[in-house]
């Protein structure tokens, strides 16, 4: 049987863009959010998010230093993470320089759960202002959510499965996912996998705001919004960027001599049936994916030493302890849990990827990533390691990773050390 | 005329990306800026805006060089 190991990893966040920022800067329990600086947000409910911050910032993201400046002006803000994402990812897996065979066996699995959301704002405006001969020729694939993995693809000569999901906020973890499978299936050897996301636009928090997701009652106080399991919780605080890793088959990676972060060994993937936002209040569907996905990986509860939860700081936060709690036992079978969404905020699409990059790099350092704003932790979180406010040393072995999304769509991978 | 040729070479810089003293006005678009031709579409809704010009499609087609776009805008430019 082929396994797929992850070779290479590449973050742009609200904390940094580059992986090893992002990671210092989550470790030393440091938040991403503030006030709205993109638009005016005076007239909005939700006046705060986890923006990217820009190049003059200590941890800023820098478009121009892996996008063509002309790419710049044409795409949504989310192609430009994803691009720049996936370039760090095969930077880091050793793999700019690919022979034309290799380019046959590489392909991109990088999507997104809205799209360019700011693009469609902006030009539904120009439309009604100027009318339809100003509207860019650029404008829809400059907006389309498969753009990502279309023009990292047309960047480095890759042939192989072009793929891109659209799951809302399980995105990045079925992204990962459906890559694995594609390289099990011999599809390809090597895949770039992940998601992106930038709604941070007037309508994009509206629209959550409207839909009574997101945190609007920290306005004042942006760093405490975001706290999962906390008594005080109330919505997401939205994030954006991108998470791109490099699958590869593990013997190709061997041979190549590759660096091996961990294996992606279990994969699950279910769906609510019951409600357009909000999950099913026994979370059956979590619990669907969690078992699908230690079944697949062959782990017993006791072997997960990490749970990355999808903990968006909403009242589903609870719902998916308890279907953890069913899946690896009361004490989680002495797991640490915790929401790294409390420092980055929820990166929707990309949420699922950048958080298996944290779960990866838990698994490499041994350190679990800690849950900000915990203080006054929820009923039904006794007993259970939530690694409140400060990371902590542990072993970790295996990790879970869950991502849950509006339509009710839910994935859970699980990752160990090789 | 070097007033439109100013402007014009900034839009095409801007847009295009490429360095400004690549832009000369023999310059083709295609060939030696690198556009494609939606690139070109876009040129031609920045120059329309910049100098209030209506740019048909047909003329558009035409316009190949830097110099091609100085030579349109100045001649139908109000």
């Amino acid at each position: 049987m082929r396994r797929v190991v992850v070779t290479g990893l590449g973050l742009v966040t609200p904390l940094g863009a580059d992986v090893e920022t992002v990671w210092a800067n989550l470790l030393a329990g440091k938040s991403g959010a503030g006030p709205i600086t993109r638009f005016d947000a005076s007239d909005q409910k939700c006046q705060i998010a986890c923006e990217v911050k820009p190049a003059d910032h200590p941890y800023g993201f820098d478009p121009g230093k892996r996008v063509d400046h002309k790419i710049q002006r044409q795409v949504d803000p989310f192609i430009v993470y994803g691009i720049d994402a996936a370039g760090q990812a095969l930077e880091d897996a050793g793999l700019t320089e690919m022979d034309d065979d290799l380019k046959l066996r590489t392909g991109c699995s990088i999507g997104s759960g809205i799209g360019g959301l700011p693009g469609i704002e902006s030009e539904s405006i120009v439309l009604h202002e100027k009318g339809p001969g100003r509207v860019s020729p650029h404008f829809v694939h400059g907006r389309l959510i498969n753009l990502i993995s279309g023009q990292v693809s047309i960047k480095y000569g890759l042939m192989g499965p072009n793929h891109a999901v659209v799951t809302a906020c399980s995105t990045g973890a079925h992204s990962i996912g459906d890559a694995a499978r594609m390289i099990k299936d011999g599809d390809a050897d090597i895949m770039l996998a992940g998601g992106a996301e930038s709604t941070i636009n007037p309508l994009g928090v509206a629209g959550f705001a409207q839909a009574r997701a997101l945190n609007c009652s920290f306005n004042d106080r942006p760093t405490e919004a975001s706290r999962p399991y906390d008594k005080d919780r109330d919505g997401f605080v939205m994030g954006e960027g991108a998470g791109v890793v490099v699958l590869e088959e593990y013997e190709h990676a061997k041979a190549r001599g590759a660096k091996i972060y961990a294996e992606v060994v279990g994969y699950g993937l279910s769906g609510d049936a019951y409600h357009v936002t909000a999950p099913h209040p026994e979370g059956k569907g979590a619990e669907l994916a969690m078992r699908m996905a230690l079944r697949k990986a062959g782990l017993a509860p006791g072997d997960i030493d990490y749970v990355n939860a999808h903990g968006t700081s909403t009242m589903a936060d609870t719902i998916e302890l308890a279907a953890v709690k069913r899946v690896l036992g009361d004490d989680l079978s002495g797991a640490s849990m915790s929401s790294t969404k409390s420092a980055i905020g929820h990166l929707l699409g990309g949420a699922g990827a950048v958080e298996a990059i944290f779960c990866i790099l838990a698994i490499r350092d041994q350190i679990v990533p800690p849950t900000l704003n915990l203080h006054n932790p929820d009923e039904g979180t006794e007993g259970v390691d939530l690694v409140p406010l400060v990371a902590k040393q542990r072993e970790v072995r295996a990790v879970l990773n869950n991502s849950f999304g509006f339509g009710g769509t839910n994935a859970s991978l699980v990752m160990k050390k090789v | 005329m070097s007033d439109t040729a100013d402007r014009v070479k900034k839009i095409v810089v801007e847009h295009l990306g490429v360095e400004a003293d690549k832009v000369t006005e023999d310059a083709s678009f295609i060939d030696d800026l690198g556009a494609d031709s939606l690139d070109i579409v876009e040129l031609v809704m920045a120059f329309e805006e910049e100098f209030g010009v209506e740019i048909p499609d047909d003329a558009a087609e035409k316009i190949s060089t830097v110099s091609d776009a100085i030579k349109y805008i100045n001649e139908n430019k109000g």
